[in-house]
């Protein structure tokens, strides 16, 4: 007779404990109509009862959040500080401070609005789902989330200045959300930049909901530089209409404990993506980048490039998941994992899965894990530079040379000096 | 200036022995030739005076200015004024060929306790040298040698010596993969870094190159040793008849 029997099946962590009290402190305060309140708390509801994802869930089996993320940050208000420099100079800065947005920019053929608003008056409510009975983001932002920004770009509007949504937090929990849709044939930069600005804790929920119409060139940077005490759980869901094309780039440079989902689904023909990753590891963080990319149409491109360097005791995760469905002939899909591996103690995990129901496709997928090249620093060495030096500026170029793959060139330079000046600190 | 005495070295993950008891002295403002047959070391050679890890010294020793250099790795050779012109040198993706100028003539004069040049300093340095090489800018704007062609590689490759201005210039089979006309632009390039302190190595399968860059020096390396030393003859000689005289006299 096994004792455990008697228990319930998922008995509480202390963080899921915290996190269903402090759901519990803040009823009636979190924003939303009837619809959203009865939403949130399903959402909550099936995150109590399926509890933080373990290693036992496939999706999860890399990252063990309920043994990962052991305690919640006290909810704080204020600590932001005020908003930044832009990443980019001439940027339209449009700011989430400690969680709470400053929709008041206006911007021309953009429609900004504050989420508080979108779910006050319950249009959020679409919105707010678990993606699959594994979405522990989807579930736990969607109970918490209190604000973020919406904004609508008009079709053909060809937006100059990039637009930077600034997420700036202190200590605490913060649930944002981005839904963010570009019409038909629009064009425009977007840089989503999530910061610290104290090194204590925070636990931090994104959701990011990008829709690209029809013939929209877009091309969207996330910059995530939390701080060394950081839990960041990002979740990042695209469609891509016909026709259109999407950079994504994903950086991360900070957190503790960070997971990034990236759903993808290429709904229209001739559509591209071109999604690229830098994870810069050190410490004894855990970094986590999850991609399920749906290739559901005929003629459709994606390329994957990610590239990683893992310094120290951090470890770091690739799960990259390419499904292409049965009628989605003429695929072209290419992904790669390069990793640099700087300390013994570091590790990296890449796993990368193809389901493919379509037989006219071309879909292949590659990774590689290395020390520096011996001959490069050769040759640099023999050209007189120090070891050390050569070792960084090798590393330097190992990531830098897909952020130099943009075509903007204030946004390879500021992404340049981000990845430089990580690295001139943990190297 | 530079003195290599019996010098015995392996390939360091095998053992394989390559240089077997080398002798050579190379004079300032001499211009040394050193040829041989495929597999003779000259290579090797190249790489153990750029002091590379893949090879392990035995016996004997190398000393250049009277100083003996087998413990310096191949940065602090390089400020010392060791130059190796690679064979083939390696394409560096993602860093740029102005950013990697920059950092190796400073980190040099940083090893020699000169201070940095200014960029306008360092730019202007760079296009008076890319000039006399027909270098074009745009080559420059590239990553390290990526989508360089085998001419651009090799004049990209006398260009970085012009602007470190080393005292011992390795040239490692430079001619290789050169028509008539890029040959002609490196060799002036070569010449015109000639002077009464600085030397040369020019390590060459062919006696081509040498109607260019003309040697004080030639010598034969065969089977890790020079078996012949001679004069600007020499290699006419070994270019008329082949090796199989020399090598067939000194066995």
């Amino acid at each position: 007779m096994n004792i455990q029997a008697n228990q319930p099946a998922s008995r509480l962590t202390a963080a899921e404990t915290a996190l269903v009290e402090a759901f519990a402190a803040q009823i009636g305060e979190l924003p939303g109509d009837g619809a959203v309140t009865g939403t949130r708390d399903r959402l909550l509801d099936d995150l109590k009862k399926a509890g933080l994802p373990t290693r036992r869930i496939e999706s999860w089996h890399y990252t063990d959040l309920k043994n990962l993320f052991r305690s919640v940050p006290e909810r704080v208000t204020g600590g932001a500080g005020d908003s930044v420099d832009a990443l980019v100079k001439g940027s339209k800065v449009l700011a989430v401070l400690q969680g709470e947005a400053d929709a008041s920019a206006s911007i021309d053929d953009v429609t900004v609005t504050a989420y508080r608003d979108q779910l006050a008056d319950g249009s959020a409510v679409k919105g707010l789902t678990a993606l699959d009975k594994d979405d522990a983001i989807g579930r736990l932002n969607g109970s918490f989330v209190r604000d973020g920004l919406a904004l609508a770009v008009a079709a053909n509007a060809e937006i100059e200045a990039p637009i930077e949504l600034q997420a700036l937090h202190g200590a605490g929990q913060i649930h944002t959300r981005f839904p963010v849709s570009f019409g038909a044939g629009s064009k425009a930069t977007i840089v989503e930049r999530h910061l610290a600005v104290t090194e204590d804790a925070a636990l931090v929920s994104s959701v990011s909901d990008i829709a690209l119409e029809d013939g929209a060139d877009i091309t969207w940077i996330i910059l995530q530089q939390q701080g060394p005490m950081d839990t960041h759980l990002g979740q990042i869901r695209v469609t891509l209409g016909a026709e259109s094309k999407l950079r994504l780039y994903v950086v991360n440079a900070g957190g503790k404990l960070v997971r990034q989902e990236l759903r993808i689904e290429v709904q229209g023909e001739g559509a591209e993506l071109t999604l690229r990753g830098v994870n810069l590891l050190g410490g004894d963080s855990h970094t986590d980048v999850t991609l399920v990319l749906g290739h559901n149409v005929p003629h459709t491109n994606s390329t994957e490039t990610f590239r990683n360097v893992v310094f120290d005791k951090a470890s770091g995760v690739f799960q990259g998941m390419i499904k292409v469905a049965p009628d989605a002939q003429k695929t072209d899909a290419k992904m790669a994992c390069n990793t640099l591996l700087m300390s013994d103690d570091a590790d990296f995990s890449v796993k990368p899965e193809l389901e493919i129901f379509a037989d006219d496709v071309i879909c292949g997928h590659g990774a590689t894990v290395a020390d520096t090249d011996r001959n490069h620093l050769f040759y640099l060495m023999a050209r007189g530079v120090p070891e050390n030096k050569a070792r960084a500026m090798l590393v330097n170029a190992f990531v830098a040379e897909i952020v130099e793959e943009l075509e903007e060139e204030n946004l390879v330079e500021a992404l340049e000096d981000v990845i430089s000046t990580w690295l001139e600190k943990h190297a | 200036m530079l003195e290599i005495k019996n010098l015995h070295a392996r390939i360091a993950e095998d053992g394989t022995e390559i240089i077997r008891g080398l002798n050579l002295t190379v004079k300032p403002g001499e211009i040394a030739a050193i040829m041989g047959p495929n597999g003779s070391g000259k290579s090797t050679l190249s790489y153990i005076l750029s002091g590379r890890e893949d090879y392990e010294v035995t016996e004997g020793d190398i000393t250049y200015n009277g100083e003996s250099i087998l413990e310096l790795d191949p940065a602090e050779r390089a400020s010392k004024g060791i130059f190796l012109a690679f064979q083939y040198p390696v394409e560096i993706p993602g860093v740029a060929t102005m950013q990697f100028l920059k950092v190796a003539m400073d980190q040099q004069r940083k090893a020699r306790g000169e201070e940095e040049l200014t960029t306008p300093d360092f730019m202007r340095r760079v296009k008076e040298a890319a000039d006399g090489l027909k270098i074009d800018q745009a080559m420059l704007r590239r990553p390290l040698n990526v989508g360089f062609s085998g001419g651009e590689k090799k004049r990209a490759e006398i260009l970085q010596m012009a602007l470190l201005e080393p005292t011992l210039c390795v040239l490692d089979e430079t001619d290789s993969g050169l028509d008539i006309d890029a040959l002609k632009i490196v060799a002036d390039g070569v010449n015109a870094l000639r002077s009464p302190d600085r030397a040369v190595i020019v390590i060459t399968h062919y006696q081509r190159l040498l109607d260019y860059i003309v040697p004080d020096t030639v010598h034969v390396l065969y089977k890790g040793q020079i078996i012949r030393s001679g004069d600007k003859e020499l290699a006419q000689e070994l270019e008329a008849n082949g090796y199989a005289d020399v090598i067939g006299t000194a066995a």
